[in-house]
């Protein structure tokens, strides 16, 4: 996954603010946003994660004219697959996600974002059987290639659904 | 807005109920703002069916936002320098969610804080840490 162009917007920071239940006006209304100590909008803390809308492969997002897994008709728009990935239902679970800010995003940032892959490793559970764990991160630049937040997210892959309580 | 060093103390903590009752439709929110359209988290059919798990339930992301909305609303706009979690068990639609951070060190112009997120039978959900610029 790389993604070469992430437009960061306004209208998009309102959005993720308000499906996160975040009503700090920062995040709103501009004028207001002068007024703080960072003088502009800016992006929540966990906005970098929705450069998946600008990534032209990313898989958890129907494509006009592709296939999709969701139900329509039938549960899965396409046949199961026995890859043995049982219970992430299309690339696995999110296990953790970090992040660095070197500094905060604000409207008008163009970033690009490098994805390096890092560690693997499992993992024996009783609530989902064994566990395959992959890190990967991150780098968000700037439009000046100036880092602006690093990023390590781990996934991982259960042998079966996860039990829940 | 931000916090001061010398008004914090080690063990000081921040709690928040961070949603109540929470609704498929603001995980269908946030499956559209944050582009992970993952039909485990909006599609009951294909979830219960072919996935096999009892119902639809949030992205981990959701949760992690959330709870970076206490953590920004304790620190103060922009003041954020680090926010890392691990997701520890599921939280489902229904859930009501209380966010806590307690100050772990102060030094050099940081606080270094633990976070921890957990659902309505006291079952911790997310666990993790954050760092910020304090006066």
């Amino acid at each position: 996954m790389a993604v070469e162009k992430f437009l960061v917007e306004a209208s998009h920071i309102m959005m993720f603010a308000r499906s996160v239940g975040d009503a700090n006006q920062i995040y709103y209304d501009a004028d207001y946003a002068k007024t703080t100590e960072p003088g502009t909008i800016i992006a929540p803390p966990t906005f970098a994660q929705s450069s998946a809308q600008f990534d032209p492969d990313y898989f958890l997002r129907p494509k006009i004219g592709e296939p999709w897994f969701g139900s329509g008709k039938e549960p899965t728009g396409i046949k199961r697959e026995s890859s043995g990935g049982g219970g992430g239902g299309g690339g696995g679970l999110h296990a953790e996600q970090h992040f660095e800010y070197h500094r905060h995003l604000h409207p008008g940032d163009v970033l690009s974002a490098t994805v390096k892959p890092g560690k693997t490793w499992e993992k024996e559970s009783k609530r989902a059987g064994k566990l395959v764990f992959s890190e990967s991160i991150t780098e968000y630049r700037d439009q000046h290639g100036e880092l602006v937040i690093t990023a390590r997210g781990v996934g991982v892959r259960t042998e079966r659904p996860v039990d829940s309580k | 807005m931000a916090l001061k060093a010398s008004n914090l103390r080690v063990g000081d903590t921040h709690s928040v109920c961070i949603v109540e009752d929470l609704k498929r439709t603001q995980i269908v929110q946030y499956a559209g703002s944050s582009g992970d359209y993952n039909p485990l988290h909006t599609d009951e059919i294909f979830t219960v069916k072919v996935a096999g798990y009892p119902s639809v339930f949030a992205h981990g992301m959701l949760t992690m936002g959330m709870t970076g909305r206490m953590l920004t609303d304790y620190v103060g706009d922009g003041r954020l320098t680090k926010y890392g979690v691990r997701f520890t068990n599921q939280v489902w639609p229904g859930d009501t969610l209380q966010a806590t951070t307690t100050v772990e060190e102060v030094a050099d112009g940081i606080v270094k804080l633990k976070v921890e997120t957990t659902n309505q039978n006291g079952v911790s959900v997310l666990s993790g840490y954050a760092e910020a610029r304090v006066d």
